[in-house]
């Protein structure tokens, strides 16, 4: 029985063609998975979907019957729910108040409230309806545009990106939320480029490449290898590092401690930890459990007691950025767009941003735009950075792209340490693939790396100690030889090492 | 000269309608996530038209109606440039006052001289009997009831209705409510048309009842006082009354000196404030068992100023030159400000929006 | 329907385009407003922004141009570095005019000593210090109690309009004026006096310093690091934040220069055009700065060239008062309607219009 079927979608905007002639079928009850890169039109199609894109051209059915939204409101209304990637919520308002907003006739305050306990106790996501939203974790955040979508009894259940900010232990119990909904009727239409969790939970999987259906496959029956070969196109090479030798300790950071920065942040609680030259450490933590504090702290926008930080034994932790960046620590926050880079300005303007104080490029406060510019060539060639010019404003460039060069920005400044911060987040395999190993050639090269990330896989693969980060505290590290999920699950879960090494 | 205080505080509630008004305008405004600097151009916009208007026809009626479609019209203008053409709101608010105060020049030049028009008072039954609280509170015009009605009907609709729960959403966060299918556009269009006929209606208040004449310039920074005040009030309806009536409270106060011409009653005041300040540093350093002076900065400057002023009076000030007592209310707002620290501003504003990013 | 959509890059032909557009489709509206007003619509355009350049008069015109423009291109420039960082002094007009009080106080406190070289540059530094002080309690305020530099700095105004007004009739009246309020007339101090550096032209001191702050502008904003950061800090601030840039400093230091610009532009306007402390001394320059700011899209050369443009308004819209009756106030709304245009024109560098439906394939 099908539920949605798409036929020939297709959608353009200048310069791209994001969905080309998309045709595939949704049936009912069933975890249908959407699978493709960034940038692959994933987002557009659903969307479409969802009611917030007109297509060009194609034509879409529900239950047989033909099917255009104008809106996200018509497409709720016809039994479209959808669960964002980057929530769609209001950190301000309640639960409750975020819920109704998302509900065509919400029933009276106290009504939803009760509806809200026992919908979210049912389906294993206790939520409690008068919590204001922006004091939640970002797994809570989750389940409140889970909650809400379910509340409206959906026949076709969007989940975008749903994993991404989950502990592996969230992600078994959302499971266990889909598949009883697929049970009893629910169709879900499942969007990740996490192959593990497709071929465990989804039924099918349509393969998504540059804005083309590239493939149709049965996940439960196919290898994650012809998965991936099928979404980029092409096999890749893993990241590898020449050497193991370590030197001795760069970065130390003591008791760490600061206060939250704003209302929703999250207060850093005595962190330490010590990495060597030659080291690659991996933080792993879902989202908004201090990893942008931690950053800052490091990188000197967030001021701390001296001796909190230091750098080859030298306290740091009073210096602003520039002065940090003299003595060797460089950082690659992980917003592109206006954290790491000014998206107006050019990639020059962007080079001469962070590379000013190491790479010299201006004199008694006077700017040296050639020196700036040629640095800026010189990112865009070794780190393969495709732009017609220096001159180009950042914005213009693709996530992937961006990345790179802000990667390449601070790794050109040949640091003594480099914290980033979700390196690869939001972009394609194959320039994840070249931004790992300029890390850890990095590395190789005698410099300490601090990945931070949320993507587990993406430690495994290329640091050697991994330490958890949750609730702004720091696990003691362990080796990544030999570290199972299941014990990351319960480092990330909030167990202390040794709790997690007896499990 | 005698003073009552029964009409200082019933004149101090005449003097804070029009601000209230405009405030309460704004503060829809910022809910929606819109930052209107142009408060101060649509209020003597409306004063303009809402004083030829009644005059001409001669009805009260008429001349508030005029006034609150006017401010509306000239509101419009910044929301089209905002919303449609992303223009920055601080630069088109500015530019609005700016724009406001020229035209209402221009329209009120053959508008000169005063109205007998005259807006019957409404004591309300029974509670106007009240002695002490009836003449204070129940005995206004219908305008000074009308605002607190705004007031009560903004609270009313921001908490408790669906529609100001949006309203909230799109301030909050534009581009999730855009996600989830809302008009970000179309509801911060109608908020600052509200906050623009608001506006207006408080600026015919001071024309037409207040001073009653139209003069250039007659507004005087009542709207940028408004604005301070939705500050002042962390942007909660019921605060406002309380800032809005601080700063009626401050131009009487003023009125009344520069009439009076002694000091007995700003030195009544002046012990009054300043025994509270000290009572409530004394109170916050015992509660938290440290004083800081950083954080007590605001208490400490007025208990200084109480000590200045005791000073002069002890060396024989006897009065305050006139010209200097019209800066009051500016520095009171000042100090306001200055004082205030929490927050609750609307997440998104003063910020662009355009649906594709 | 109409469509606006994102360009990737600004485009480069609007950047100057734009105010162009602007100025044109002021004029139309313009033209508009005085045919309403019952005045010939061509013939006062012409007298606005014509003949004070290229008319009969136009000897006597061009040096009073100047003259108005010097204050409105110096405060504009200080204005443009705390606009473009998203720092906003709305208060010039306060901080001009308090400048213009101390450095006609330092004046009238040597009166009637004659020692030029001492006693101008006293009052150059007693401006730009008024203007610095007046400009520092919103920067302190901002920086220590987080309030908003927008409403202090314009109470601010208020406050140093009422400070003016008591001057002009207490402590710097004119003890040989009569009983009439003002002070004493600084042009007729010859120590005091702001005179034409070249007799002729309205090239007074402060028109001096007013192409000097231009061309320091300039260099600071393209080869600078402080015009990197004002730049930086404005079009991302976190950005900025991890670049290394203070933001409380930066406050500090865009608050404060726009401060000194606008009290040097007061203490040049007091010693030369207007010669006296009165009440009716502030003149709006404060405000129509901030105009001149935008219609040169914040840029040291464009603030130049809007400056005169504006000062051109202002002296035809003289002329045309006086000669075809156009009230004054028809001037003010022309400049609220150019700031208008200019904002709305401004659209066009970032984004383009599209007929939604056309991009179809």
């Amino acid at each position: 029985m099908t539920l949605l079927n798409l036929s020939g979608l297709t959608k353009a905007y200048p310069g791209v063609v994001a969905n080309d002639d998309i045709s595939f079928a949704v049936g009912k009850g069933e975890i249908h998975a959407l699978l493709g890169e960034n940038g692959a039109g994933k987002s557009t199609l659903v969307k479409t979907i969802y009611g917030l894109v007109k297509p060009d051209a194609g034509a879409m059915s529900l239950n047989g019957a033909p099917f255009t939204p104008q809106n996200p409101r018509e497409a709720r209304s016809a039994g479209i729910a959808m669960v964002f990637q980057h929530f769609s919520l209001f950190d301000a308002l309640s639960v409750a108040e975020n819920i109704a907003l998302g509900m065509e006739n919400p029933p009276s305050p106290r009504d939803l409230s009760a509806q809200i306990t026992s919908v979210s106790n049912d389906y294993g996501l206790p939520l409690s309806p008068d919590s204001i939203v922006g004091d939640l974790s970002a797994g809570e955040r989750q389940r409140v545009e889970i909650i809400r979508c379910l509340l409206q009894n959906p026949k076709l259940l969007i989940m975008d990106e749903p994993t991404s900010v989950l502990t592996p232990g969230e992600v078994e119990t959302l499971f266990g939320t889909l598949r009883k909904l697929a049970d009893e009727g629910t169709s879900i239409l499942y969007i990740s480029h996490k192959l593990d969790e497709i071929r465990a939970l989804c039924h099918h999987a349509t393969i998504l490449r540059l804005g083309k259906v590239v493939g149709t496959c049965n996940p439960r029956e196919t290898t994650s290898s012809a998965m991936a070969e099928m979404m980029v196109g092409f096999a890749l090479s893993t990241p590898k590092k020449a050497s193991d030798s370590t030197g001795e300790t760069v970065l130390e950071l003591r008791g760490l401690s600061a206060p939250a920065p704003h209302r929703f942040g999250t207060a850093l609680r005595d962190i330490s930890m010590t990495v060597s030259a030659g080291q690659v450490y991996g933080i792993g933590g879902v989202a908004g459990n201090g990893q942008d504090e931690l950053v800052a702290a490091l990188s000197g926008e967030t001021k701390t007691k001296g001796d909190m930080v230091c750098l080859s034994g030298q306290p740091i932790g009073t210096l602003p950025p520039n002065a940090r960046r003299a003595a060797g620590l460089c950082a690659a926050p992980e917003e592109r767009n206006g954290h790491a880079a000014a998206p107006d300005m050019s990639l020059t303007e962007n080079a001469l941003m962070t590379g000013n104080t190491r790479m010299d490029l201006s004199k008694n406060g006077f700017l040296n735009w050639h020196k700036a510019r040629d640095f800026a060539a010189q990112i865009i060639e070794k780190f393969d950075v495709r732009t017609p010019s220096t001159e180009t404003a950042a914005r213009a460039l693709s996530g992937g792209n961006l990345q790179k060069f802000v990667v390449g920005r601070e790794i050109m400044q040949n640091p003594k340490v480099l914290i980033v911060n979700q390196p690869t987040w939001g972009v394609d395999a194959a320039a994840a693939a070249s931004i790992r190993q300029a890390l850890l050639d990095l590395a190789d090269q005698g410099s300490a790396v601090v990945v931070i990330s949320q993507d587990l896989d993406e430690i495994l693969e290329i640091a050697d100690s991994f330490a958890a980060l949750n609730e702004g505290r720091l696990s003691a590290p362990v080796p990544t030889q030999g570290l199972t999920m299941e014990k990351i699950g319960l480092m990330l879960g909030g167990a202390t090492e040794q709790e997690a090494a007896h499990a | 000269m005698d003073i009552n205080p029964i009409l200082i505080l019933a004149a101090l509630m005449v003097a804070s309608t029009p601000i209230l008004l405009a405030a309460i305008g704004e503060l829809v405004v910022e809910r929606a996530g819109v930052l209107n600097l142009g408060v101060e151009g649509m209020m003597i916009v409306g004063a303009v038209c809402g004083f030829i208007a009644g005059h001409n026809s001669g009805s009260m009626f008429m001349g508030f109606t005029g006034a609150a479609l006017a401010g509306a019209a000239v509101s419009l203008i910044f929301a089209v440039l905002t919303q449609y053409l992303l223009t920055n709101q601080v630069a088109t608010g500015l530019g609005l006052t700016m724009f406001g105060l020229g035209l209402s020049s221009l329209i009120g030049q053959s508008a000169v001289g005063t109205t007998d028009l005259s807006l019957p008072k409404l004591p309300i039954p029974l509670l106007s009997d009240i002695p002490f609280i009836g003449p204070i509170l129940f005995q206004h015009d219908a305008i000074v009831y009308l605002s607190i009605g705004i007031v009560a009907g903004v609270w009313y609709f921001l908490s408790r209705t669906r529609a100001g729960l949006i309203l909230r959403a799109v301030g909050e966060n534009h581009g999730a409510a855009h996600a989830l299918g809302y008009h970000v556009r179309l509801v911060r269009v109608g908020a600052i048309v509200f906050g623009g006929a608001c506006a207006g209606l408080a600026g015919a208040y001071i024309s037409l009842v207040r001073v009653p004449q139209w003069i250039d310039g007659i507004t005087a920074g009542a709207g940028w006082i408004a604005l301070a005040i939705v500050v002042f009030a962390s942007w909660k309806p019921w605060r406002l009354i309380a800032g809005a009536y601080l700063f009626g409270g401050v131009t009487v106060l003023q009125l009344n000196l520069q009439a009076d011409g002694t000091l007995a009653l700003l030195d009544l005041i002046i012990i009054v404030v300043a025994a509270l300040t000290i009572g409530y540093a004394i109170y916050r350093a015992i509660k938290t068992a440290r004083f800081d002076v950083r954080d007590n900065i605001v208490p400490l400057s007025i208990i200084g100023i109480a000590a200045l002023y005791a000073l002069l009076r002890l060396l024989g000030m006897e009065t305050i030159p006139v010209e200097y007592l019209s800066m009051l209310p500016y520095l009171a707002t000042i100090a306001v400000l200055v004082g205030l620290r929490s927050g609750g501003a609307a997440a998104s504003l003063g910020k662009t929006f355009h649906p594709s990013s | 329907m109409l469509k606006l959509e994102k360009r990737p890059q600004p485009s480069k032909f609007w950047t100057y385009a734009a105010p162009l557009l602007a100025v044109v489709i002021t004029i139309v509206l313009g033209m508009g407003l005085f045919a309403f007003l019952g005045n010939d619509p061509i013939l006062s355009i012409k007298t606005i922004f014509w003949d004070p350049v290229f008319g009969e008069f136009a000897y006597m015109d061009r040096p009073e141009v100047i003259k108005k423009a010097a204050p409105l291109i110096l405060i504009a420039i200080g204005l443009s570095f705390g606009f473009r960082a998203g720092i906003w002094n709305i208060g010039a007009e306060g901080q001009y005019i308090i400048g213009a009080i101390c450095g006609a106080g330092v004046a009238l406190a040597f009166y009637p000593t004659e020692a030029r070289w001492l006693i101008f540059p006293l009052m150059i530094i007693a401006g730009l210090l008024g203007g610095l002080l007046w400009a520092l309690i919103p920067a302190i305020l901002r920086v220590y109690f987080k309030t908003n530099e927008i409403l202090v700095s314009l109470m601010l105004v208020y406050v140093a309009e009422v400070l003016i007004k008591a001057f002009s009739i207490g402590l710097l009246r004119n003890p040989d004026g009569f009983g009439m309020p003002g002070s004493r007339n600084l042009r007729q101090y010859a120590s005091a006096a702001n005179n034409e550096v070249i007799a002729g032209t309205g090239m007074h001191w402060g028109a001096i310093t007013a192409v000097f702050a231009v061309i320091v502008a300039y260099i600071l904003f393209t080869r600078h690091q402080f015009g990197f950061n004002v730049r930086l800090a404005g079009q991302s601030p976190r950005a900025a934040g991890f670049a290394g840039v203070n933001a409380n400093r930066l406050v500090m230091r865009c608050l404060l220069l726009s401060g000194a610009l606008a009290g040097v532009a007061g203490m040049f306007e007091v010693s030369g055009p207007a010669g006296q402390i009165m009440g009716s001394f502030p003149s709006f320059y404060g405000f129509t700065a901030i105009i001149v700011a935008f219609l040169g899209r914040l840029h040291p050369i464009g603030i130049l060239l809007a400056g005169l443009l504006m000062a051109l308004t202002y002296i035809g819209g003289e002329t045309a008062e006086l000669t075809l009756n156009l009230p004054s106030a028809a001037i003010l709304t022309f400049q609220g309607m150019l700031l208008f245009s200019l904002l709305a024109v401004d659209v066009l560098t970032n984004y383009r219009f599209k007929f939604a439906g056309a991009e179809v394939r």
